[in-house]
């Protein structure tokens, strides 16, 4: 670009789409954090309450079994899919004929959106399964997963794996065909099991994948909303509520917009740290190529 | 060796297709349970159907307003995707070819503002814009697909842009060309393939959201997902026509994906590789 004239240049290039950044997510939020710190209740606010907001929330005992529920799917969704995506990119990469079929299989589910989803599933499980349940008389699926927390647990994990692994795993496969081939050569040559090649040179040289993937990952299992309403609906008794959804039943079912919104940023922080903590740890183990 | 390999090979490929059955078995039990009467499905979801029946997907397509619902998702997804890439494209030349501690904080910004959950606003959010949204729902909502959306696109083609050599913007500017020519005329054409990918990321999350549309939209201009929806509260007793709601639902994507399947696949890839 030419010099001089810049303040033209911004307002043609740069003015319109920063304005509406501003606007739509700038400003809100901003003004989310500020309201924490007032007795706003969604139309007004007159006082400032300092941190009562935030110790009114954590003294909240359903938003610390929330906060561990999320913990708990966020770490072993994050596992799951990862390695279920890992699987499949090496499935698929194993130079089969049928890779471009089997690629189209595992990525569908991807496509769909969480609630479609939810509602499919939650026949699977309320009717589809106690069928053969009881059918084949098998104990497992007597009971529909969804009613239970701790089974309701795993029907969540089973769904995010199914909807998520195969957008994870085109991120692997590109990360798999990028390793120079010479590279497997050598390796080959000097008697590596596949095993180890695997451990020892494909990732390590493909480290990049399992930063994004992970980060995806990480911030999709604490942003997750649609899977769970659709599936579980928070139930039995809001135990199987991620964070996510407490915070809009905490604003927009019961009106509690303040610890809604103290909730809200409780789970930006946790969010935002978690992220960098992740990326950080993921940057170091990259190799330089 | 070579026989080691073979049996190894097969083995793989059973595995792969196990798994790719189990991944494809609830489309299937979807679309099987679509086409039966009410007391078939209710007598036993697993079987195939014995009489087939196409009620079901008439049934779903009224109640959820199908033409409508997709005309909805259609333009909303369109024009924000297109709005997107227009403005993200010249957002990150801007900020690509501007040396200035302005353009360096801003880029900083828009990359940090990735972290930030829609959750983290949607409360405040909703008591700002309210009567805009009254106004007319379905141009706010693209509005703010814009807002939320302008980050990541804009990330995506500053790298791009960033390795497109600046002797060819100085060329062209000593022809005489001003700045809006050059990005047009040269620029854009050459950031193709991560427009295909802004265009298949943006799609995707527009098409499928449901938490910013529920928070928006009425019911006269409710998108597809919202439609489907419509299935969780009666779901007890249709399942029928929840099924084939379902099956419409997914439909247009699954096609859309078909026919675009390279682009598709090669442009998350290159959008994760950044």
């Amino acid at each position: 670009m030419r010099t001089g004239n810049s303040w033209k240049r911004f307002f043609i290039f740069a003015a319109f789409p920063l304005a509406v950044f501003a606007i739509v997510l700038v400003f809100p939020f901003a003004q989310g954090f500020y309201l924490t710190f007032t007795n706003w209740d969604g139309f007004e606010q007159t006082a400032y309450v300092g941190f009562d907001n935030y110790t009114k929330s954590f003294k909240d005992p359903v938003f610390w079994s929330t906060l561990v529920f999320t913990t708990k799917f966020v770490v072993v969704s994050l596992i799951a899919v990862n390695v279920v995506a890992f699987g499949l990119a090496l499935l698929v990469t194993a130079k089969l004929r049928s890779a471009n079929i089997l690629r189209t299989f595992f990525f569908v589910p991807n496509l769909i959106g969480g609630v479609v989803l939810g509602v499919i599933w939650q026949f699977i499980f309320n009717t589809a399964l106690v069928s053969i349940s009881t059918k084949f008389g098998l104990p497992f699926f007597a009971e529909s997963w969804l009613n239970q927390t701790g089974t309701a647990f795993w029907a969540l994990i089973i769904v995010t794996v199914w909807q998520s692994s195969g957008y994870m795993m085109i991120i692997y496969i590109t990360g798999l065909i990028s390793i120079e081939q010479d590279v497997i050569e050598a390796a080959r040559v000097d008697g590596a099991s596949p095993l180890r090649m695997l451990w020892a040179i494909k990732m390590p040289l493909m480290a990049q994948a399992f930063t994004i993937s992970l980060f995806l990952t990480l911030r999709g299992g604490f942003m997750a909303y649609d899977v769970n309403l659709a599936l579980t609906g928070g139930g039995p008794y809001r135990t199987t509520e991620l964070i996510s959804m407490h915070i809009f039943q905490d604003a927009f079912a019961f009106g509690n917009f303040g610890t809604g919104q103290s909730k809200a940023i409780v789970m930006f922080v946790i969010v935002a740290a978690a992220a960098l903590l992740q990326v950080t740890v993921s940057k170091r183990l990259e190799v330089e190529r | 060796m070579s026989e080691v390999r073979g049996i190894a090979k097969k083995a793989t490929f059973i595995s792969g297709s196990i798994i790719a059955v189990a991944y494809f078995l609830p489309f299937v039990l979807v679309f099987v349970n679509a086409l039966k009467p009410k007391f078939d499905i209710l007598a036993n979801p697993l079987a195939l159907p014995k009489t087939i029946t196409w009620d079901n997907f008439n049934q779903a397509m009224t109640k959820m307003n199908f033409f409508r619902s997709l005309t909805n998702s259609v333009i909303i997804t369109v024009l924000s995707v297109g709005a997107l890439i227009l403005f993200s494209s010249m957002l990150a030349y801007y900020l690509a070819r501007t040396k200035s501690k302005f353009t360096k904080t801003t880029f900083l910004i828009l990359v940090a503002s990735m972290i930030v959950p829609f959750q983290a606003l949607m409360i405040p959010f909703m008591s700002i814009f309210a009567q805009f949204v009254s106004l007319n729902n379905r141009a706010a909502l693209i509005f703010f697909y814009i807002g939320f959306g302008v980050a990541l696109s804009t990330f995506l083609y500053h790298g791009f842009i960033s390795k497109i050599p600046m002797d060819l913007d100085e060329a062209a500017s000593m022809d005489g060309a001003n700045d809006f020519t050059i990005f047009w005329k040269i620029i854009f054409p050459m950031l193709r393939p991560v427009t295909a990918t802004v265009a298949i990321v943006n799609a995707l999350w527009i098409w499928n959201d449901f938490l910013l549309p529920r928070l928006v939209l009425t019911p006269e201009t409710q998108t597809l997902p919202l439609s489907t929806y419509l299935f969780y509260g009666q779901y007890s007793t249709e399942y029928g026509q929840a099924m084939a709601g379902l099956l419409l639902a997914v439909l247009p994507i699954i096609v859309f994906y078909l026919i675009l399947q390279k682009q598709f696949i090669s442009g998350i890839s290159t959008g994760a590789v950044k």
